[in-house]
């Protein structure tokens, strides 16, 4: 087996210089006759004589990477086998890592737009069913246009493919600072590991502090079962309470109090004036010592904590569900069929986040009157029409949001609505039909066409001669 | 063994044509001509199994088929099922004796009662240009980096049954492929030969493609077209991608309760019909 030098030709590439040295591994730029553009070789460092960990991590990399798309993950170009030289090489993602960037303070505006960004990446990285289990600031990168590129997948585990890693290694493996409770516990099969390394990672750039420190042994990880990290609003006064709440719950010990999906904490993290508060919120110290004595008494026995049956099941049991709710007289008869199908589709979908909307059309050119005749900011009369209609739905505030949209394009705004908040599956209804609609089409038949996610129409029955 | 053991390459090419080449190295995923390997085991004279399988092959684009034996015995169609393979042998297709197709020329060495049963029904039934192609065939094939067999590659005659990773170790150790396919256990499983030699066996999900990494030696048992014992009534087979070394194990319904109906009114054992209902 060759080892990587500069100059060095492998299968038509040719090897500059060492951009980084990890511990497992070297980073190359490299160049080749058919490719453009800049592109890295990662080489693993294998040490003499059979090195498993390097080895199977490397494996794992090269197995899954390849079946990865999107901004959010680098574009692999070639591998390469173990019998000459083992290698990935990939696109350069231009900017710095996360890390560099949380040398220096970081505004909470910057902390919020990077944490929202993060989330994105994570989600879209959880619907390809792949889950990462080794998120940290190192292993996170940024595009020149924004979107955070995740690297680094030697402990990932694919929900289709042979998870090399799962008999091989009997200890715990991920990185101590941001390693999730269950992840310690040697569960690999949990997508809410990585919204827990999320939430340390949130929480060490609102505060510059790791939530459970640099442990060095597993003993140390094992502290954070029934340990709780200081509040991040005891470290730095000026965090808002919401975002202490989407930490803290991301950071909750056992995964089925945390967010369920990457997509439901970037709602949060959108929709800050939204985010339900809980006794989190409010912590601006750590649990006393008989707090923590008792959870220690309760934890020190879990081996395991319940987990999905698989990825794909873990993402389709918390969908988002838009609701786009017509609050005019003509939508008066199809309010409750519509509130009707969203309780339908909650008993077989319990933990759905259920976010309405209703559409203020404004014109498209002139000044838009938004305050009405009486004075009453039309903004606000909608809202509370809007929560009205969604109190119908009995579901606790949590699960609810409800967001006023403004266009000249009703069924754009829903749609662009739609591709923000990650939604699952669109409800929304139908008008009867007229003259006008019939010349200048619905917004229901603009969203089905358009949408980027499934779309139900909800319909009065026809009375004959009426439909 | 004794007989009949295709392992090099120039005989295996002279039999089934010439075989393309390719490297995997510097491999980007795009580009390159793929060839796609249809791999069909355990038919066992179940003409409906056999014929949704190969329609599915044909929907799905193989290029070559490798029929891993076992072409008769348990099911009431074998005429049907040697003519068709005779056939597809004609065609070009790789095709392997297993231990039933050895069976006909007599000696039911190790079988169970229904096995034997159903095997003096078989016997009579087919012609003896169909006996002969049956006992004429190969144990094993090489393909490239590819060997196929029925059951073990360890000692292919003694018809040994993969079904851990202690017998994948001992199939993988005797020969030196990279990839080995097999039959004979009706139990569609994968397993994987690390870097240092230690053998275990993977999850693998019905119809996702399973890259089996170049570091890695690899052994999959490929389930049963005409008698599915994984309780999954559908006909399983598998199909390999050589460039991009991607193994995909598929399932296709088809009509078991009309083969289950055949099987009682040939007066063969009920609990021949009975287990292509359940799968199991």
């Amino acid at each position: 087996m060759r080892r990587p030098a500069e100059g060095m030709e492998i299968d038509g590439f040719t090897l500059g210089a060492r951009l980084h040295q990890g511990g497992f591994a070297s980073i190359w730029g490299v160049t080749h006759a058919l490719h453009g553009g800049d592109m890295v070789m990662k080489v693993p460092t294998i040490l003499d004589g059979y090195d498993g960990p390097t080895i199977v991590g490397f494996e794992v990399e090269q197995m899954i990477m390849p079946r990865l798309t999107g901004p959010h993950v680098p574009r692999v170009v070639a591998v390469g086998g173990f019998d000459d030289m083992p290698y990935i090489v990939m696109e350069a993602v231009g900017g710095g890592s996360l890390l560099e960037r949380m040398r220096g303070p970081m505004s909470l505006s910057e902390v919020v737009e990077t944490a929202a960004r993060l989330a994105a990446a994570v989600h879209a990285l959880h619907v390809s069913h792949v889950a990462h289990l080794d998120l940290k600031p190192a292993n996170v990168l940024q595009r020149a246009t924004g979107e955070m590129v995740l690297i680094d997948f030697g402990l990932a585990r694919h929900d289709d493919l042979p998870d090399l890693l799962d008999e091989e290694f009997t200890i715990p493996m991920g990185t101590f600072p941001y390693i999730a409770p269950e992840q310690y516990l040697r569960q690999r099969d949990d997508l809410r590991s990585d919204l827990f390394a999320l939430a340390a990672m949130i929480y060490e750039m609102a505060t510059g502090k790791m939530p459970f420190g640099q442990p060095e042994t597993l003993k140390g990880v094992r502290r954070r079962l029934w340990r709780d990290p200081v509040p991040p609003r005891a470290l730095r006064p000026e965090v808002p309470e919401w975002l202490q709440e989407v930490i803290l719950r991301g950071l909750e010990v056992d995964p089925a109090r945390r967010y369920q999906t990457a997509a439901q904490m970037m709602f949060d993290l959108s929709h800050p004036a939204q985010v339900v508060l809980t006794d989190r919120a409010m912590k601006l110290q750590a649990d006393g010592a008989m707090a923590v004595f008792a959870r220690w008494r309760k934890m020190r026995k879990v081996t395991s904590f319940a987990t999905p049956v698989s990825h794909g099941a873990q993402m389709e049991r918390a969908p988002i569900l838009l609701v786009a709710v017509d609050l005019s007289p003509e939508g008066d008869a199809l309010a409750p069929r519509l509130l009707l199908w969203v309780k339908r589709l909650l008993t077989l979908q319990p933990d759905s986040r259920v976010a309405c909307v209703n559409i203020i059309k404004t014109a498209v050119l002139g000044i838009d009157v938004t305050t009405d005749d009486a004075g009453e900011n039309l903004h606000v009369a909608r809202l509370v029409g809007l929560r009205a209609w969604g109190r119908g739905l009995e579901l606790p505030e949590a699960q609810l949001t409800f967001t006023i949209l403004e266009g000249s394009d009703p069924g754009a705004a829903i749609i662009d609505h739609a591709v923000q908040v990650r939604a699952d599956h669109i409800l929304m209804g139908a008008r009867g039909h007229s003259t006008t609609r019939r010349y200048l089409g619905s917004v229901s038949s603009q969203v089905v066409a358009q949408a980027p996610c499934s779309v139900t129409v909800i319909r009065n029955p026809g009375v004959e001669g009426n439909s | 063994m004794g007989r009949g053991v295709y392992l090099t390459q120039d005989i295996a090419a002279q039999v089934m044509g010439a075989i393309p080449r390719y490297s995997h190295r510097g491999f980007t995923g795009m580009g390159g001509r793929s060839m796609r390997l249809a791999l069909i085991a355990d038919i066992h004279g179940n003409q409906e199994g056999f014929a949704a399988v190969l329609a599915d092959v044909a929907a799905r684009g193989c290029d070559r088929i490798a029929l891993l034996g076992d072409y008769v015995g348990y099911g009431p169609d074998p005429e049907w099922c040697c003519d068709k393979v005779m056939a597809l042998a004609a065609a070009g297709a790789i095709c392997l004796q297993g231990n039933h197709d050895q069976a006909v020329m007599g000696g039911v060495r190790d079988f169970s009662t229904n096995a034997r049963v159903a095997m003096e029904w078989t016997r009579p039934r087919l012609r003896a240009d169909q006996s002969a192609f049956l006992a004429g065939l190969p144990l094993m094939a090489q393909l490239g980096e590819v060997v196929l067999v029925h059951a073990s590659a360890e000692a292919p005659a003694e018809w040994i049954y993969v079904t851990n990773d202690s017998r994948a170790t001992g199939a993988l150790r005797s020969c030196k492929a990279r990839v080995v396919f097999c039959g004979h256990v009706h139990v569609p499983a994968l397993y994987a030969a690390d870097l240092s030699g230690v053998v275990r066996e993977q999850r693998a999900k019905m119809g996702v493609p399973v890259p089996l990494i170049r570091s890695r030696r690899w052994l999959a048992v490929i389930g049963s077209a005409g008698q599915p014992r994984d309780r999954d009534p559908a006909a399983g087979y598998a199909i390999y991608d050589d460039v991009t070394a991607e193994l995909t194990f598929r399932r296709v319904p088809y009509d078991c309760g009309k083969t289950a109906l055949k099987v009682r009114a040939a007066g063969l054992p009920e609990a021949l019909a009975l287990r292509l209902l359940s799968g199991d």
